[in-house]
């Protein structure tokens, strides 16, 4: 009886610590470089750079397989940040990867939409709502304007349109510093 | 030859799920598109195959030793977590893309009473530890066959003109308890 308790007891204490102790050295490191230059890039997961996404296109940033200027979203000031970031020069926007263009949302036509699906499965934030046979429609808030839903759609009932200005937006938090009185 | 034996009787003629029905919920509740299916297989083959040898090694350097016997189920239990656990946090290291499409399924293998049954079966078998190994090996591989064959049917069915009282998981069902008829077909083939 004591045998098996303390044999329990022991094991589990053990194998806790074991599992503790490699849960904090194999954190996801949040300062890593990928993780800084994930936080840079636009997050329109628009596939342009030639990767799946921008977390893959950090990755081969990180590891040197990618150039920094292969980005069209982020513009020339996406150039500029990733540059500063990684302490290298800026070079001019790869243009064969697209052009830099102002915030755009997609927009679909609902009275052609025929409910076929194929643009909620391209969408890669998850920004068209639908099921089949009924109409889709597009949430603008998480839209990235990446054009992917475009090709897809057999009816071509998907525009583009400027992103709409917010019909009102929260005025930034006006927070006074604390002051801490040093003796 | 034993070994490739023990593999053999592992897959397919004592196939886990379709005839010893262990793991019949995660057989049943992955297998609705073959992609998620694809991954729960792949994780569990590869908890399938660590949980035997750590059970194998639990059972004849701690347990048997202490004369301990009687706390194997518990045992197994804790370390087959433990495992389950470590598992997720290596993957969440070293393969975050793998990570983030198996997702939820990960911590479900813990649940998956296949895992549970290879670790006691492995003992009553008086396995060594390589045959534990590959015994485990098999179990995966007959679950993970059969999870993958019955999501490729099941996505089949989506399209099949089935009579509304049988829609879904009834007809799910009914199909897992065909493809058991048809492993029947296997007994006797080798004997173990």
């Amino acid at each position: 009886m004591v045998a098996a308790l303390l044999t329990l007891a022991l094991m589990s204490l053990l194998i806790g610590i074991v599992l503790l102790w490699l849960g904090q050295r194999f954190q996801p490191d949040e300062n890593s470089v990928v993780e800084q230059i994930n936080a840079v890039l636009p997050q329109t997961q628009c596939a342009q750079c030639g990767y799946p996404g921008c977390r893959p296109y950090a990755q081969a940033i990180a590891a040197g397989d990618a150039d920094i200027n292969q980005c069209p979203p982020g513009g020339q000031a996406g150039v500029q940040a990733l540059a500063d970031l990684l302490g290298t020069e800026a070079r001019p926007l790869d243009e064969a990867r697209g052009l830099h263009k102002p915030p755009i949302v997609a927009l679909i036509d609902e009275d052609r939409c025929i409910g076929c699906t194929l643009c909620i499965q391209a969408c890669p934030v998850d920004a068209i709502i639908g099921a089949a046979r009924q109409m889709h429609t597009v949430i603008a808030d998480e839209c990235t304007g990446c054009e992917l839903c475009l090709a897809p759609c057999p009816v071509d009932c998907i525009d583009l349109v400027n992103r709409p200005e917010p019909f009102y937006v929260w005025p930034a938090p006006h927070i006074l510093p604390i002051r801490v009185r040093a003796s | 030859m034993d070994l490739f034996l023990i593999i053999v009787s592992a897959a397919l003629v004592n196939n886990f799920v379709l005839i010893k029905f262990l793991g019949l919920c995660p057989f049943l509740g992955t297998s609705s598109n073959v992609e998620s299916a694809i991954g729960m297989s792949l994780a569990t083959a590869f908890v399938l195959t660590l949980a035997s040898v750590a059970s194998f090694m639990l059972t004849s350097w701690i347990l048997q030793p202490l004369g301990l016997m009687y706390l194997s189920t518990v045992a197994f239990i804790l370390v087959i977590a433990a495992l389950v656990q470590l598992t997720e946090l290596f993957m969440r290291h070293s393969a975050p893309l793998l990570h983030r499409v198996l997702g939820i399924y990960l911590p479900l293998i813990t649940s998956n009473c296949a895992v549970l049954g290879v670790a006691l079966l492995n003992v009553r078998e008086q396995h060594s530890l390589l045959e534990s190994a590959l015994y485990g090996f098999g179990a995966a591989l007959g679950f993970g066959g059969v999870l993958v064959a019955l999501a490729a049917a099941r996505e089949r069915l989506v399209m099949a003109d089935v009579p509304a009282s049988f829609q879904g998981a009834p007809i799910g069902l009914i199909t897992a308890g065909l493809m058991a008829l048809a492993f029947m077909g296997f007994t006797g083939f080798a004997r173990l």
